[in-house]
């Protein structure tokens, strides 16, 4: 399994990776070596086998519904590059 | 004093042989004049030590705490830490000080341990060799050539220099039965779900498991004894009942069915490694187990399957790394699109983009079902093979990697051979079952690591197992030549 | 050419739990930003999200209240896309398995028609948090208050054929929701918001033509407005003989008009997959039939029952059903004066009419049911007459009190003795000969234009408090001589 060139920027601008033409041939390259390792899979017929998310097959405990949580901005801002007036700040986002 | 368990150590404290805060200092001091040749920590957080050094002094005198009260301990990098730096081993999260504390280490600090620091891990959990860390690689203590495998390696390594007496680590692929078989020392990973993943920062939630790391079995005991058990901010937390991990120690083994799996031996499995496998294989004999052979038929499998699922996991769980509320943000972003691709560009190293790569193409339209689904499919026949396995046999025994550790620098252009290091631990993820690492000698002057895999929540069996042959053996009591060389 | 529209809505409502969807923050319209927050709300590291129970019975109520299947095993996915209000990089939903099923609702039309809606699917999922676009140094700021606040994602099937039919399906799922209580239905505030998708293909023919989306639509009215300016839009395209592309559009309804929305990511891939840190909701059939016997009579069931039981018409019980509020105020006040035609009108008459004036919702009146039910007992009993009662009920509402009050305080009890009312006639007769004279002398049809003028004097003289009900039949008879 090979993948081209364009894929690899697909998949880059979907991942939000900003790539050099380097980068992309040298993804082009190790991807496809990664692609072909796991082509493996294909040989194997799973048909009737039921997909396995959680190992433990588990499901979901519930929350009540109860506040639990106060105000914290200040240290949850803290760690941010950018803030002002209680705002995390981004390059402008235009709609 | 660097060398001691966890047993003997509580019992001086609570004798006032020794106080928490001389044991503390004595480490400190340890770490300042080793840990310049391993790199094994990120973060030496002595400041906060020797104030809860001597806060557990105070709970000793007044003849309260646990064994862990006073023990000095360190923490992979990938658990939050309120108010010190947690990175997980990246430069997108070099200035991360998180305003919370994970679970294991909040349950650790409860018991009263000491944290000595965070220690180094291959960047996101994500490497067999700690070669992919921000801060450097980190050396194997029994030959500094040598990785010491990863990604728990900075806490595999500490352990085995008696930098401390015990550490976290975490284990989505074989990351702490790998670097502990490398390393010389003695590893658990859990069940899935039995230690929560809360304040863990994930690599692949549906395989991530934390556990212990330390130099026996009776220790990782000690560390179980406080991590395990339900954890109501994590989902995943199972809600059975945990054992007691250190009353059942001492049960004798006496018609312990082993299992060996053929698909374990055939191979690409180094032959000196194989034969200490063997050799502790009939070390168990002895104390009265019965062996048979066994199969795991889709062990092969477990490789691309994992090399899907966690990646595609990983690729969405790493989304939140995009510089807008921690961690690190590109200069001069030209607009949001570029704030956003060179953020992460320069924030995660090649390896980390690498998987991103793999895993969002692995969901991506027109491909979700021949890889994601697929690649469940097979973790579904995977684990059916140990609930098969293991309707038959105690435990299930065989190497934790096809060689002792490689030397530094030997497999990183290479990444399919560095996959393939993982042959043997990825299943048990996959499955969910938890598995050991335990010292069974040497090869080429280099550790060797026994992989004992047990059925689902059966970590006391494990441990009871593993204890029983360190009481028969001392490979575990090794230490590597450069700690001899080290004042005690 | 002759088109014919298709329409199908996704209706986004958010849900009236205390806390979080999946964390334990307070969920607040307008609090100062960013203090509603926990951990997994602002994607940080190693957080974990936790499910909220309310959330899911809010759902589960829902399903019963559109006939619809309940999921009895429904999954979690996430959808991942990059965007500065989303903190995660992915948004939490349903996908393959939502917590509802397919389901419908007949949907009565204000000409009395009924239509039946399809229902797809309604899922559970997070809600983003909210960008704001004034200027910060040429920068956006981002608050995430609203960041995993829990949304029911409504999806009908394209079974609607006009605006009309459109703005009543979403007023019955308005309905619905708030008679159930699981959303406040605030369209202003964004509790519920929906999208539109519209396509245009001509009249007989089966496969749907292209598609766009008009996104966020905030108001009953400019739902019908943007389909309108849509369909004008698209048929304005396809006249010309050209092709609709399928992208998303926002409604500006300032210039009427809707509008590409070009900066919503070029080619989505979403990559949707089973979001592994929460596992498949499992329902118990027990916790679904119990779930259902909670149910609140459902607006359709209250209309049916006005009919039947106070004998309204079909129009009127669908009005006086169509909020909880508004038929709560009706059962009240009727149960005071036990007359459903007059509480009926008053009602929708002059009750809606001063609340719409005020731009007032019907649980904030000044004057509640109660002291309504008492004023129209006033008319009933012939204390007043109804045009009195308009003026009480004016009175009422600038709070001078309660009607009996205000009757009292003001005189304005009607006149209903007899012999007072003769003895005024009389008076008026008297005064007013000639008229009286031309009246005798007029054919039978013309003399019932001509009593208007008498009751008038009546009227006048009385001050209004004489009942017309008895001052009729007494003028006639003594017009007659």
């Amino acid at each position: 399994m090979s993948i081209d060139k364009q894929d690899v920027q697909k998949i880059a601008h979907l991942a939000r990776l900003a790539l050099t033409e380097e980068d992309a041939d040298q993804y082009q390259h190790s991807l496809s070596s990664v692609l072909t390792l796991v082509e493996q899979m294909q040989s194997v017929n799973t048909e009737g086998v039921e997909p396995l998310s959680n190992p433990l097959e588990m499901t979901q405990r519930l929350r009540e519904d109860k506040v639990t949580e106060g105000n914290r901005r200040d240290e949850f801002l803290a760690n941010a590059p950018q803030t002002e007036a209680g705002l995390f700040l981004v390059p402008q986002v235009i709609e | 004093m660097f060398q001691q368990n966890i047993s003997s150590l509580a019992q001086q404290l609570r004798n006032k042989e020794l106080s928490s805060v001389e044991l503390t200092r004595a480490f400190l001091d340890r770490i300042a004049q080793i840990d310049g040749q391993l790199n094994s920590f990120i973060t030496v957080s002595e400041h906060t030590a020797l104030e809860q050094a001597a806060a557990a002094d105070k709970i000793l005198s007044e003849g309260k705490g646990s064994s862990l009260t006073g023990i000095p301990i360190a923490h992979k990098d990938l658990f939050c830490t309120q108010d010190i730096l947690t990175t997980s081993g990246s430069k997108m999260l070099h200035n991360f000080v998180p305003p919370y504390e994970s679970t294991v280490t909040q349950r650790l600090a409860e018991a009263g341990t000491v944290m000595l620091g965070k220690t180094n891990m291959d960047e996101f959990a994500m490497g067999s060799s700690n070669e992919n860390s921000f801060f450097g690689a980190v050396k194997n203590p029994w030959n500094l050539d040598k990785v010491p495998g990863g990604s728990s390696g900075g806490s595999a390594a500490a352990v085995a220099a008696g930098l401390v007496v015990a550490a976290t680590g975490t284990d989505t692929g074989g990351s702490i039965r790998q670097p502990a078989s490398f390393c010389g020392i003695t590893g658990l990973k859990p069940t899935y779900g039995r230690v929560s993943r809360f304040g863990m920062i994930a690599y692949a939630s549906s395989l991530d498991q934390a556990g212990p790391m330390a130099k026996s079995a009776e220790d990782c005991a000690h560390i179980m004894q406080s991590i395990a058990g339900f954890d109501e901010k994590d989902s995943t937390s199972s809600e059975n009942k945990t054992d007691n991990y250190l009353n059942s120690l001492n049960t004798p083994l006496t018609g312990l069915k082993i299992g060996l799996p053929k698909e374990y031996f055939g191979e690409g499995l180094d032959a000196d490694v194989a034969k200490v496998i063997m050799d502790a294989v009939a070390e168990f004999e002895k104390l009265g187990a019965t062996v048979k052979e066994i199969s795991l038929p889709n062990l092969q499998l477990s490789i691309p399957s994992y090399y899907v699922i966690a990646p595609s996991e990983a690729s969405s769980n790493l989304s939140r790394f995009d510089g807008v509320r921690f961690g690190h943000r590109c200069d001069d972003a030209k607009d949001l699109l570029d704030m956003y691709t060179r953020t992460r560009a320069e924030g995660f190293g090649a390896e980390v983009q690498k998987r991103i790569m793999v895993g969002t193409y692995a969901l991506s339209e027109g491909y979700y079902d021949a890889y994601y689904l697929k690649a469940q499919r097979i973790r579904r026949l995977i684990k059916q093979d140990f609930v098969a396995a293991l309707d038959e046999v105690d435990v299930i025994m065989g190497p934790v990697a096809p060689t002792t550790a490689f030397g530094l620098g030997s497999k990183t252009n290479d990444p399919v051979a560095m996959y393939l290091e993982d042959i043997y631990t990825l299943s048990a993820n996959l499955a969910g079952i938890p598995a050991m690492s335990v010292p069974a000698g040497f090869a080429d002057n280099m550790p060797v690591g026994l992989h004992i895999m047990g059925n689902y929540f059966a970590e006391a069996k494990l441990l009871n197992v593993a204890h029983q042959f360190q009481q028969h053996t001392d490979w575990h009591l090794q230490s590597p030549a450069m700690i001899k060389g080290a004042q005690e | 050419m002759n088109w014919e529209v298709v329409i199908g809505l996704e209706i986004h409502a958010q849900l009236s739990t205390q806390s979080k969807l999946f964390s334990g923050a307070p969920i607040g319209f307008g609090a100062e930003p960013n203090t509603q927050t926990a951990l997994v709300d602002l994607g940080m590291p190693g957080a974990l999200p936790v499910f909220n129970k309310e959330a899911l019975r809010m759902a589960v109520m829902f399903g019963h209240a559109v006939n619809a299947e309940i999921g009895m095993t429904s999954v979690f996915a996430r959808k991942n896309y990059f965007y500065p209000d989303l903190p995660k990089g992915y948004q939490t939903s349903q996908m393959d398995h939502p917590i509802v099923g397919k389901g419908y609702l007949d949907v009565t039309l204000d000409d009395g028609t009924t239509s039946r809606v399809g229902i797809t699917r309604a899922h559970l999922e997070e809600d983003a948090g909210k960008s704001l676009h004034e200027d910060f140094q040429g920068m956006t700021g981002i608050d995430l208050n609203r960041s995993s606040t829990p949304l029911l994602e409504i999806v009908s099937e394209p079974d609607i054929r006009s605006a009309k039919e459109a703005v009543a399906y979403v007023k019955m799922i308005h309905s619905i929701v708030t008679y159930l209580g699981i959303c406040d239905g605030n369209m202003a505030e964004g509790s519920m918001r929906c999208d539109v998708n519209i396509s245009l293909r001509p009249k007989g023919q089966q496969e749907y033509g292209t598609r766009t989306e008009i996104k966020n639509v905030n108001s009953f009215r400019f739902i019908e407005k943007a389909i309108y300016t849509e369909i004008e839009r698209q048929a304005d395209i396809l006249e010309d003989g050209g092709r609709i592309t399928q992208e998303t559009r926002l409604y500006d309804p300032e210039k009427n008009e809707t509008r590409s929305m070009r900066s919503k990511e070029d080619a989505n891939d979403y990559r949707y997959f089973p979001c592994p840190d929460l596992l498949p909701v499992v329902l118990t059939q027990e916790y679904v039939d119990q779930i259902k016997t909670t149910l609140p009579e459902l607006p359709s069931q209250k209309a049916a029952r006005f009919q039947s039981e106070h004998s309204l018409s079909e129009y009127d019980a669908a009005v006086l059903s169509s909020s909880r509020e508004m038929a709560d105020y009706f059962e009240s006040a009727n149960d005071i004066v036990k007359d459903a035609k007059l509480t009926a009108n008053w009602v929708m008459g002059e009750l809606s009419k001063l609340l719409n004036q005020a731009q007032l919702e019907i649980a904030h009146s000044p004057v509640n049911a109660k002291a309504f039910g008492e004023l129209l007992q006033r008319i009933k009993d012939n204390t007043i007459n109804g045009k009195t009662a308009k003026d009480v009920f004016q009175l009422m509402w600038e709070g001078e009190g309660s009607a009996d009050d205000i009757i009292e305080a003001k005189g304005l009890k009607q006149v209903t003795d007899t012999g007072a009312i003769e003895a005024m006639i009389q008076t008026i007769l008297d005064a007013n000969s000639a008229q009286v004279e031309q009246y005798r002398a007029a054919e039978p049809d013309k003399q019932k234009k001509m009593i208007g003028f008498f009751v008038g004097q009546v009227m006048k003289a009385s001050q209004g408090k004489a009942n017309p009900g008895i001052v009729n039949p007494i003028l006639a008879k003594m017009l007659k001589g």
